[in-house]
């Protein structure tokens, strides 16, 4: 019967590891709670870029505060730009049915995207934005083919253009050439600089796109915490509970 | 028959004794409920399921606390108890990780059943009240997983509820009874929230009560299959039977460990289990002008959802799918008379019986991944050979457990 479960979790296996990506390859990114440093600077990407126009309304930026480290006088002097007070959910001011008009939909809120679409597939989304003059704002997207999203971080990243087509940009394995250290296996390149270099926008990106996996799953930290002590102290249980039942069953023949 | 027993006795257990049989029924059920002393690993299941539904209780009177069952504050709400509720993040994953574990638990505490013939006479009524379990908790689970009000709660409703309008005639009509609406809505989510913390549970618990009870009038089957009522001592007492208590609640702790320590391993590390307890598309709020490119069920309901999809539809209907979907249900319920065998456990079947179950249990695990994954033409080949294989396990069984050449029965269990 051991090698029917083997069975079961042979056949399940593949399906776990092939997440969806719509047939780009994305990068890993590997979010770390942990980095604090990362984390803030990620919040400060977050709230001085993506929340003109989207929302975070389940998370509040004292709980952000806290788990971040940060004294909560600093985070309502530096990173909250509306009337919201410290204890309050990261909302916009942006009305949903304008937003719909401007964009084509309204953008939507951030809070669970990562726990979404996947840590991978935001970080790899972000940094794959190029010139294409057809789209209404310039700008079309690898990873979300013809989004309504402007590049935000333009002005960061600079301009990217694509040399490749579709079927090209599909069949690549890895989306940053290490020969020519360009994006998406060589399709993208920065033609008009911005105010950053390729790897500290990569940076600015992966600390951004930590910060959102943070706030998709705030209490990852606290519950793997909480789950190593609960594990040993089955463990230890377990030796007491199997000992239990050897000395009761003595005397069953 | 507890009436006279154990009366006059001093003390508060006598005076509770002389008003309410509480001696009698700790006798009755645990200290005095013999059991085969043979018990193995497959029947650790029934006492981990029981366990499994204290959890879904306590933690699901808990998050009711918080939860707002409306179409505007549900997925809010969800969220509050993630994060603002103190540990509302782990009453919420024992709840969603509990689901799951119900059905893996019932799925091997079912096997269990079919592997040892635990469904024969005398026990054609513990066994149809245990289906009768299961097709509540699946409707209870259904209704729950509504409830997160996410895109795969939303759109998975919307498919379930649509099978009842492939009924002919009154099938659309019906639809739109279940849900209150000519969609899924507000008013279908209030509905399956009513029925999902009060009705099914108490469904549920009364079944279960049920299912005890026949267990304990006929007493428990046994990896050999064989009746320990049969050969008593003097005294009564079956000679391979072992008082429940202590012997099988301590043996049964130590399952309870071992589960425990997988549940919490899924707990604080994997509580989505990669999409399969969680599923990714539920953690956007459900958008009735936005369908999810690839809807699927649950893991526990795919290998029946695999089966609807792998039925043709009939001049547009897919009501032969849904008709399948059901009989493959119903016909565990007749199970009982199915099997013609001369012995119970499989130990003592012949090869035939052997081979169809392995089949069966084959079929059916394909089947669960077929349901996960989208379907296309070949995989729907496949799913329909593993349809035709679990449905020829049952209607084949009277007839090979009748041909084949079984083993002599023991007299006494084995060990």
């Amino acid at each position: 019967m051991k090698k029917f479960f083997i069975a079961i979790m042979l056949v399940l296996a593949p399906v776990v590891a092939s997440a969806n990506t719509g047939g780009v390859h994305l990068d890993t990114m590997g979010p770390d709670h942990t980095n604090k440093e990362s984390l803030q600077r990620g919040m400060k990407t977050f709230v001085n870029y993506c929340m003109g126009c989207h929302s975070a309304n389940f998370q509040r930026y004292e709980r952000a505060a806290i788990d971040l480290g940060m004294p909560s006088e600093l985070v309502q002097e530096h990173m909250i730009f509306g009337e919201s007070k410290v204890g309050e959910q990261m909302t916009i001011a942006m009305p949903q049915t304008d937003a719909a008009g401007w964009f084509g939909t309204p953008p939507p809120d951030l809070t669970l995207e990562t726990r979404l679409r996947g840590e991978d597939w935001v970080y790899t989304y972000l940094r794959s934005f190029y010139k294409d003059p057809a789209r209404p704002w310039g700008v079309n997207n690898v990873v979300f083919p013809d989004v309504g999203m402007p590049n935000v971080l333009e002005g960061l990243q600079g301009l990217q253009v694509n040399h490749c087509t579709k079927s090209e940009m599909a069949n690549h394995e890895k989306t940053i050439d290490p020969l020519t250290g360009l994006q998406m296996g060589g399709c993208l390149s920065v033609a008009e600089k911005g105010e950053l270099s390729v790897e500290e926008f990569d940076k600015t990106i992966y600390d951004l796109v930590n910060f959102m996996s943070y706030m998709g799953n705030p209490v990852k930290l606290e519950s793997e915490q909480i789950g190593y002590k609960v594990l040993i102290f089955l463990a230890i249980l377990f030796v007491f509970a199997f000992a239990l039942k050897k000395e009761f069953w003595r005397d069953v023949h | 028959m507890a009436g006279a027993r154990n009366k006059g006795n001093p003390g508060i257990i006598g005076w509770i004794d002389d008003r309410f049989p509480l001696t009698a029924m700790w006798d009755d059920h645990l200290a005095k409920y013999y059991a085969p002393k043979n018990f193995n690993f497959w029947y650790f299941f029934g006492s981990l399921a029981l366990l499994v539904l204290v959890n879904q209780l306590l933690t699901g009177i808990w998050l009711t606390m918080s939860y707002n069952p409306s179409a505007e504050g549900a997925f809010a709400s969800v969220e509050y108890i993630m994060r603002d509720v103190d540990y509302g993040w782990l009453l919420r994953y024992m709840h969603s990780t509990g689901a799951s574990a119900f059905f893996a638990v019932v799925y091997l505490h079912m096997f269990r059943g079919l592997l040892y013939g635990s469904y024969r006479k005398p026990r054609e009524l513990v066994w149809i009240f245990g289906m009768t379990i299961y097709l509540a908790l699946m409707a209870e689970a259904f209704m729950g997983y509504l409830l997160p009000w996410g895109q795969m709660s939303y759109w998975g409703a919307q498919v379930i509820v649509s099978l009842f309008s492939a009924v002919p005639v009154i099938g659309p009509d019906l639809a739109e009874w279940i849900r209150g609406d000519y969609l899924i809505s507000g008013i279908t989510l209030n509905r399956f929230f009513s029925l999902h913390v009060v009705a099914l549970p108490i469904v549920l618990l009364g079944l279960v009560v049920m299912h005890i009870i026949a267990l304990h009038e006929v007493g428990s089957n046994n990896p050999d299959g064989i009746e320990i009522k049969d050969k008593k001592d003097e005294n009564g007492i079956p000679l391979d039977g072992i008082p429940f208590h202590p012997y099988y609640t301590v043996k049964d702790i130590v399952g309870v460990v071992v589960f425990l320590f997988v549940f919490c391993l899924i707990i604080f590390f994997f509580p989505e289990m990669g999409g399969y307890f969680i599923e990714q598309p539920n953690f956007e709020p459900a958008n009735p002008l936005k369908t999810p490119p690839h809807i699927a069920p649950v893991w526990y309901f795919t290998p029946f959802y695999a089966m609807l999809r792998a039925i043709p539809p009939i001049a547009a209907s897919q009501f032969p799918g849904v008709v399948v979907m059901g009989g493959a249900i119903a016909i565990l319920f007749v199970l009982p008379w199915l099997d013609r065998s001369p012995v119970k456990s499989m130990r003592y079947k012949g090869w035939m019986s052997k081979v169809w179950l392995v089949i069966f249990a084959i079929s059916f695990v394909v089947l669960g991944y077929l349901g996960v994954v989208p379907s296309s033409p070949e995989r729907t080949v496949v799913a329909q050979i593993c349809t035709a294989l679990y449905f020829a396990y049952f209607f084949l069984m009277p007839f090979y457990t009748r041909m084949e050449r079984t083993k002599p029965v023991p007299e006494r269990v084995t060990g």
